[in-house]
């Protein structure tokens, strides 16, 4: 599914340069939960989005199901995300001034989808995570957890291979939290691969898979026994 | 790319986004709306003037010359300086036959006559006239007609009189035409009563009596006072003024050099200038319209910036959902377009709004100022296009701002 080698990336400070990535390898297969650990500074988010494609690495390779993600220009891109990656943020990122219902429709009109098509599968994917009946509500009209929910409706609207979360639950209370990992959870039941980054233990118990990153490199990769968020919910 | 200016959802995203600030997109519509406002209200206003000349000058041939014969400047063939020039009919003749380009030549004589009427009298500056003046020289006439060629033939003892001499000499809706006034003592009939023109060449003329019983009254023979020359319109009256002059010395044995001999007016040349100076004032009218315009645009480019600055996250959202530079640069250009658009049609409609106060203010009667005021579709078809051109243009700059940043770097925009 995603095959990464001796990825390297490191950013400009003043005239020195900020080591960020040293030489980072992963593999991750269809279907796994992984959560990448770290504290800040680790990378662990450089390294998410290196792999979402919104930043290039300097040198190493990153394959994609099959597909080298290389050199590539904003246009390419920017359909590759499109096509294979769905994006979860710690601050929703719902756009301010279209109700749920436009904002989970957003990458299907990026797609080339006709309206109507579009409106229909924005709001199967917003029965899905359960918020229908507010399907034309602003996202100041929503709770935290439910724009969070809108946001990976709108993650999922595009059928993405790989849903890519960042802290999703960052700016949550720790009740709603639990409501939206138990929804991932359920996502990866259903075979979708994710990849999340979180600095939260609890919530890292709750992948299938732990990373941990430290300084750049990884520290641990393990397999966990995966804790159920339905129990506390 | 015209398939998306058809797309419904375009304008859903354009309206949303100018929805999110109101008043903002207002403000900025406001300087393109200014812009074009003073453009069609400033082109409006320099055509009714234009407009306004025109019909002033409308009375006149324009390419037409009066010349008569003053003092000469220069001692010639045995005459002294100073020698009254006297023009004859001779002289009309032979510029008729010799000047190239000529249409044709209308004499006139002139003098001061007392006119009596029953009590009343006054002192008018009377005319001898062939009905050929009417060409050179529109009258307006209010009730009958002017001298016609049987008045002329039998020296008819008519007069046209104008407005101010039927105030003098007549009661209050009295009817003049048909009447008789005593012009040195000899009964003349009025035929005709004419507005006095606002522009005339020379001192103006209040009664119009025919040429031949001028002579018969004044015993003025073969002398005349002034020659109204009508060139044809492809020639140049100003030449034409040059070689007419420069027979008539030839034949008065006038020093070829002597430039007080001979006085004359060129209607050609009067008007030219007053059409020059329209011409300037329009285009002063468009530099000053069309800087306002780009001002208003550069406002709009401006506004833009500002805006996607704000909207540098969002902007990074939609790129990470799959929007290509190129869709986030086209909507970009949409609205700026869009809202040059608006705010320049609006700006034309209360353009217009303008011109029709103007015309009510100060277009009405025969005198107004300003005469139909107005701008041609074509110009404002062009200051459409120019709109459209300047809007995607200012709009490039903040499109391309837009997405030089990385999709990470908008992200992380707080």
């Amino acid at each position: 599914m995603l095959k990464i080698n001796q990825l390297h990336k490191s950013y400009p400070i003043g005239d020195s340069s900020l080591h960020v990535l040293k030489g980072i390898d992963l593999k991750v297969e269809e279907g796994e939960m992984v959560a990448i650990m770290g504290s800040s500074g680790s990378g662990k988010s450089t390294l998410l989005n290196i792999i979402g494609m919104l930043d290039e690495a300097d040198s190493g390779d990153y394959i994609l199901d099959g597909l080298p993600i290389k050199d590539l220009t904003e246009k390419k891109a920017a359909v590759y995300r499109n096509k294979f990656l769905g994006f979860i943020f710690q601050s929703f990122n719902l756009i301010n001034y279209k109700n749920a219902l436009e904002n989970v429709a957003l990458p299907l009109y990026y797609q080339g989808m006709k309206r109507k098509e579009r409106q229909e599968k924005a709001l199967f994917h917003l029965e899905k995570v359960g918020l229908a009946d507010w399907a034309q509500h602003l996202p100041k009209e929503l709770s935290g957890g439910q724009n969070q929910r809108v946001a990976i409706a709108r993650a999922l609207a595009a059928n993405p291979k790989l849903l890519l979360a960042d802290e999703p639950t960052g700016a949550l209370d720790t009740k709603t939290s639990h409501e939206i990992m138990a929804f991932i959870q359920q996502l990866n039941d259903e075979g979708k691969t994710i990849l999340m980054v979180t600095h939260e233990e609890d919530i890292a118990s709750m992948c299938k898979r732990v990373v941990r990153l430290r300084d750049g490199v990884i520290m641990e990769d393990k397999k966990v026994e995966q804790v159920r968020a339905e129990q506390y919910v | 790319m015209f398939k998306f200016l058809f797309d419904r959802d375009t304008w859903q995203e354009v309206y949303d986004s100018f929805s999110k600030n109101k008043l903002r997109s207002v403000l900025t519509m406001v300087g393109v709306w200014w812009g074009i406002l003073l453009l069609i209200g400033l082109l409006g206003s320099a055509r009714g003037l234009e407009n306004s000349f025109n019909r002033l000058f409308g009375d006149f041939a324009t390419n037409s010359v009066f010349i008569w014969g003053q003092n000469t400047g220069k001692p010639f063939k045995g005459f002294q300086e100073g020698r009254r020039v006297q023009l004859s009919l001779r002289d009309t003749k032979l510029i008729k036959e010799n000047v190239e380009g000529i249409e044709f030549v209308v004499p006139r004589s002139q003098n001061q006559a007392t006119v009596v009427r029953n009590f009343l009298s006054g002192s008018f500056r009377i005319a001898g006239d062939y009905p050929l003046l009417d060409k050179v020289e529109k009258k307006k006439l209010i009730h009958g007609r002017f001298i016609n060629q049987n008045d002329i033939d039998f020296d008819k003892k008519v007069v046209v009189l104008s407005e101010d001499v039927y105030k003098q000499l007549f009661e209050k809706n009295e009817n003049a035409i048909g009447a008789y006034v005593q012009i040195n003592n000899i009964n003349f009939k009025v035929i005709g009563m004419f507005k006095t023109s606002n522009i005339n060449m020379g001192p103006p003329i209040d009664m119009h009596i025919p040429f031949t019983t001028f002579q018969g009254i004044y015993n003025t023979g073969d002398k005349i006072g002034w020659m109204m020359i009508t060139g044809e319109l492809e020639y140049d009256i100003v030449q034409i003024e040059k070689d007419a002059k420069l027979l008539l010395k030839n034949l008065n044995d006038i020093h070829p050099k002597d430039n007080r001999a001979l006085g004359s007016a060129n209607a050609g040349k009067e008007i030219g200038k007053v059409t020059g100076f329209l011409t300037g004032m329009q285009f002063l009218t468009w530099f000053v319209g069309i800087a306002t315009l780009i001002a208003g645009v550069f406002a709009i480019g401006n506004i833009l910036l500002i805006t996607v600055k704000e909207r540098t996250k969002e902007i990074g959202v939609r790129r990470a959902l799959g929007a290509t530079p190129f869709e986030i640069k086209r909507q970009i250009v949409v609205e700026a377009v869009f809202l040059t658009l608006v705010a320049g049609i609006l700006g034309i409609i209360s353009g217009g709004w303008i011109l029709i106060g103007l015309d009510a203010a100060y277009g009405q009667g025969d005198d107004a100022a300003i005469v139909n005021a107005s701008v041609s579709i074509a110009v404002v078809f062009i200051a459409l296009i120019i709109l459209v051109i300047l809007g995607t243009l200012i709009g490039l700059i903040p499109a391309f701002k837009a997405t030089s940043v990385k999709p990470i770097e908008a992200l992380r925009e707080e």
